[in-house]
Formats: structure tokens, C-alpha cells, sequence
């Protein structure tokens, strides 16, 4: 665990992890940050070895859009990995639909690597199961629950009320460093009070 | 004992870990008794601010019993004294301490070599916020090693409450210097961007500074029930347009002070594109904070007057409009809090009945529900709006 590295720099008082506890990481969290993961590392394979897909499955001549998926699979996992991980994984199944129908493109059968194309199909569909079922998950998790919020009509903050609070401070003297431009009053005749305010 | 503890974005963990212990003469062990999530621990519970290690314990809200004093802060200091701990560590004796300008004192961030670095010159120590700022750790634990404790404590006496007090620490006197910042005039309106509990303590502080009006803008309808609760008109930014709204309250000039209770994290949403425009910017690693509210608040202040930004900001932002900010000789004011420039005159407030801090209070919780609060307060699930955890 990384945090056993960083007590080796800890200062002699400071606190060292001994074991962990909870996290506030939840299942769902932890599948979106695999999916994440797995979405950088098909991306990086596409954009740096497009052939090696477009072989395998009889789709030569089709690197480019290979390596734009690529590109697109690098965008899901930058999402999926940040906190707005919901947005990541419902953009994964987006793009598994987009995959689906580029394989379902390749399943001629003229094309001799027509079993790669079915082991494609059906792997995509299962990571796409995974997806649905991921981004229900952190959805559910991370979502505001309809229905009213509690009411904090009475808390204001005043035990006097607030009629009473307002100005109720005016005693105060704002130190010089934190005064602001002058207002109108400063440079008015009518307000010489005002520009002899203490400097 | 436990704590929470950083472990990697959005990974944190209610965890054993060893007692701190005494390390500098000046030092002294609080034992905490209440201790509180803070919007900007969300800044580090999303790694938006580089600068954390797995194992770092987070937490700057705090207030407890001292257990045990060092040998040279026993002059201000003794067992069993009840103290609030603020958030910026204060050596109380270099040039910008003498000065009250607590939160860049230059002696407390044991980190210097690196801040100097990033920020040009580093600024003061600070509890359980990243190595850039002295990489202390945190009092969202058991216990808590204070450093410099003869200076970096705020008194406070038996019989008065945690839940009353124990925001002297960070959120209070942040609210409030970002309205003292704004020098209020009877005559002005001050708006404030941001209704968390930052914001929620900024309106406060306007009113009992005696504003004309404070005017609040959220989105969440229990957050802006309660600015609504503390004397602010309230604008839902889903519901109606900020700037034509703080026009219309404003007879077309503006508001004179604006304050940002935001920082570095806006709300997104395709109704202001420019925050899906940063959204995109910050996950490619092309910019690292959201200044929709920055954006907003020069464009809609009244010329001469005053931006006031209490909100955390991380790095770097991009599409200022500084020709608007130039050409209306706006003044901004920033800073992290000096808190203990303010704590006394606050505390004294507090005993008299002016106000309670305690109404921000929505979760209160055991240190192993932490974890899991970090997730609720930032979903803003169940109405949250402050959570205090009791160790
Ligand atoms: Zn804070
Ligand atoms: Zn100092």
C-alpha cells in the first residue's frame, strides 16, 4: 500500500498508518475506477497499434478509425475517473454501442476473421453489461434523492432574530489594510466626517 | 488512535494510526473533542489540489482538551485549557504575524523550500492541507499535535458549547473577514456567491455588519432557505439569471461588494457554458480551477466596487476578463483567513446572544461514519450542509 512509502518521510510526531479502515469508496466507486482504467488502456492500445485490431479482425484499411476510437476510449476514462464518474460510464456504454455496430459491420461473411469478429462482439457485450450495470450503480450512489429537503426555515443564526442582527455590528472598526475605495461620502461636501476617517 | 486519513481521490478511510507526539518545544497535543468536514477538504477529496500523500490526515476544524504542553509553550498554555484550534499554524512573532496578517505567517509552513516554489513565497503553515502548506496533519482524528500551540490556539471557556465555538477555527472568521474585506457601507448591497457554510457565515457577517441588503445565490433549495433564514434575498442561478436578477435588486448599477463563497469548484451545468468549458479544460490537466463565479462577479459589480474571495482557489485560471475588471477599478480581496485577527472580537459576539454559529450544524456523527459523510457533503445528500464528527 502506497501509504506505507510516504510514513518512511514522516516526521518522528507525526501520525503513521497502522491499518485502514472504511473508505469512503464504495463498490460502485471501485468498478467505475476500473472501468476508467480499462477505457485509458484499450485507448493507448488503439491509438498506438490500430493494425493490430483492424488484423485481427479482417478490417484492414480502417487504422484511422481505430485510433479515433482510441481517442474517444482515452476520453471515457478521463471522465470515469474523475468525480464526475457517471458522466464517464454512461459515456462508456455510448461508445460500446459504437463498437457494436462497427463489429456488426465486419461480421460478413466474406471476411475470413469472422470468429475474432464474434469473440469481439461478445466480449464488448459483456463489458457493455458491466457498463449499464456500473453506471446504474454510481448513479444510484452519488445522486440527490428526490422528494423534499429538510427544512431549515428557522435557523437563522441569530438568537435575537434577525431584525435585530441587522447592524448589530456596526460597532466594528474595519482595520485601514482591509478598507475599500472611498464612497461617495468621502469626497462629498456634505460628509466631512467621512474624509477624516482615520487613515 | 483513529483518524481520517487521505488515500488517494476520493479515498478516504477511517483508520488506525499512531498517537502524534510531542516533536518541538512550542508544540502541544490537543485531545479533539468536536471536529468538522470542510468545503474545501473537497478540493482535497477530489485531488484538485496536488500536494497530498496517501496517509496524510485530513481535518482543520477543530477544538479540543490539551493533554500535554511543551516545555516552551507552558507559558500560555496548560493541561486541561479549552481550546479552539485555528486553521493557519502562527508563529505569533515574524514580520506578517506582527502585523495580524496570520494566514502568510512566514515561519509556520515546514515545508517552505517546496511552497517558495509554487507560490513565489510560501504562505503559513496550515492542519491537514496538503504538503504545499507544511503537510501537517490533520485534527479530524482522536488527538492533534499543534505546533507552535502558545500562539496557534483561541482560548475558550468552560459551559459554552462545542457546536457554539468550534467554527471560530476556520469557517466563522472566514465568513467574516471576507465581509469585513468589503469595508460594508449602510448604503451598500452585498452579494454573495455560494450558499455553504462559508457563504451561509459570510451573510451572517453582512448583516450584523449592517448592509442595506445581502443577496445569496445557490441552487440547492434547503441551502437557500436557510441564507434566506439569516436575513438574504435569495437567486436560484437554475431558476433565474444571476446578473439580470442583481440588477433588478440593485435599480440596473450592481452590487457595491461581491464575495466568493465558491472558489475553485462552480457548478456545472450547459446553462452557463463556460463552466462545461473549464469542466473539460481541468480533466485534460489544461487548467486546474473553475472561476465561473470570478467570471460573474466582475462582470456584474458595480464599478469602484469591491470582489471579496474567501473561496479557495488551487492553481491556475483562464479567461479572466480583465479588461472589465481593469477599466471598472474593481478592488479584489483574497486570502485565507487570518484567523486569529478576528477571534476574540467573534467569541465575545457569540457570548452575547449576536449570533450562534451552531445553526450551520446539519450531521453530526462518530469519526467512523467520516468516511462516508465526506461522500453524503459532497453529493449533498440528505439536505447536508455541515457535518461535525465527534471523535
Ligand atoms: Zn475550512
Ligand atoms: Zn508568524
Amino acid at each position: 500500500m502506497a501509504y506505507y512509502i510516504s510514513n518512511i518521510a514522516r516526521s518522528k510526531g507525526d501520525p503513521k498508518v497502522l491499518h485502514s479502515g472504511p473508505s469512503s469508496l464504495g463498490a460502485a466507486d471501485r468498478l467505475a475506477k476500473a472501468l476508467g482504467w480499462f477505457s485509458i488502456g484499450l485507448g493507448i492500445a488503439e491509438l498506438v497499434a490500430p493494425e493490430r485490431f483492424t488484423r485481427a479482425l479482417g478490417m484492414e484499411g480502417k487504422e484511422a478509425l481505430v485510433r479515433a476510437y482510441g481517442v474517444r476510449e482515452l476520453g471515457h476514462g478521463i471522465v470515469s475517473l474523475s468525480p464526475d464518474k457517471h458522466v464517464g460510464l454512461w459515456s462508456r456504454v455510448a461508445g460500446d454501442g459504437l463498437d457494436i455496430a462497427t463489429l456488426m459491420t465486419a461480421m460478413r461473411h466474406d471476411n475470413p476473421k469472422r470468429d475474432n469478429v464474434g469473440i469481439a462482439l461478445a466480449a464488448v457485450l459483456g463489458v457493455t453489461l458491466l457498463d449499464i450495470v456500473g453506471a446504474q450503480a454510481v448513479t444510484a450512489r452519488h445522486s440527490r434523492p428526490r422528494g423534499r429537503p429538510r427544512s431549515y426555515r428557522d435557523r437563522t443564526g441569530f438568537p435575537q432574530g434577525v431584525q435585530a442582527a441587522r447592524g448589530a455590528a456596526r460597532d466594528f472598526q474595519v482595520p485601514p489594510d482591509m478598507r475599500a475605495a472611498p464612497t461617495l461620502a468621502a469626497v462629498s461636501d456634505r460628509a466631512p466626517q467621512e474624509r477624516a476617517r482615520p487613515h | 488512535m483513529r483518524a481520517l486519513v487521505w488515500h488517494g481521490k476520493e479515498d478516504i478511510r477511517c483508520d488506525t494510526v499512531t498517537d502524534p507526539e510531542i516533536e518541538q518545544p512550542r508544540d502541544a497535543i490537543v485531545k479533539v473533542t468536536s471536529c468538522a468536514i470542510c468545503g474545501s477538504d473537497l478540493h482535497l477529496f477530489h485531488n484538485f489540489i496536488p500536494a497530498m500523500l496517501p496517509g496524510d490526515v485530513m481535518g482543520h476544524e477543530m477544538m479540543g482538551e490539551v493533554v500535554e504542553v511543551g516545555p516552551e509553550a507552558r507559558g500560555k498554555l496548560k493541561k486541561g485549557d479549552r481550546v479552539v484550534v485555528p486553521f493557519t499554524i502562527i508563529c505569533g512573532e515574524c514580520d506578517q504575524c506582527k502585523r495580524g496578517n496570520f494566514s502568510v505567517c512566514q515561519r509556520s509552513n515546514r515545508k517552505k523550500d517546496l511552497a517558495d516554489k509554487v507560490f513565489g513565497h510560501a504562505t503559513a503553515g496550515l492542519f491537514g492541507y496538503t504538503h504545499l502548506t507544511g503537510g501537517y496533519p490533520g485534527g479530524q482524528a482522536e488527538y492533534l499535535r499543534v505546533p507552535f500551540a502558545d500562539a496557534t490556539h483561541i482560548k475558550v471557556p468552560d459551559g459554552i458549547p462545542d457546536e457554539k465555538v468550534l467554527f471560530l477555527g476556520d469557517i466563522f472568521p472566514t465568513g467574516w473577514q471576507a465581509a469585513v474585506q468589503c469595508d460594508i457601507q449602510p448604503t451598500d448591497t452585498v452579494a454573495i456567491w455560494g450558499c455553504g457554510p462559508v457563504g451561509q457565515m459570510a451573510i451572517r457577517s453582512a448583516v450584523l455588519l449592517g448592509a442595506k441588503q445581502v443577496i445569496a445565490i445557490d441552487h440547492l433549495p434547503e441551502r437557500l432557505e436557510m441564507a434566506q433564514a439569516g436575513g438574504a434575498i435569495t437567486i436560484n442561478f437554475d431558476e433565474e439569471s444571476v446578473v439580470e436578477r442583481l440588477n433588478e435588486l440593485t435599480g440596473g448599477e450592481g452590487p457595491e461588494k461581491c464575495i466568493d463563497a465558491i472558489g475553485m469548484e462552480a457548478h456545472v451545468s450547459p446553462s452557463m457554458p463556460d463552466t462545461v468549458y473549464d469542466r473539460a479544460k481541468q480533466m485534460l490537466g489544461a487548467e486546474s480551477d473553475r472561476p465561473h463565479v470570478l467570471r460573474e462577479m466582475i462582470y456584474v459589480c458595480r464599478p469602484a466596487g469591491v470582489i471579496s474571495i474567501p473561496g479557495v482557489y488551487g492553481g491556475l485560471v483562464d479567461k479572466i476578463p480583465m479588461g472589465q475588471l481593469m477599466n471598472k477599478g474593481l478592488t479584489i480581496r483574497t486570502g485565507q483567513t487570518h484567523v486569529n485577527r478576528w477571534t476574540d472580537d467573534l467569541l465575545r459576539r457569540i457570548e452575547e446572544g449576536q449570533i450562534d454559529p451552531s445553526f450551520v450544524i446539519t450531521h453530526t456523527v462518530s469519526l467512523d461514519e467520516g468516511p462516508e459523510m465526506y461522500k453524503v457533503f459532497r453529493d449533498k445528500q440528505d439536505s447536508c450542509i455541515k457535518v461535525v464528527l465527534k471523535p
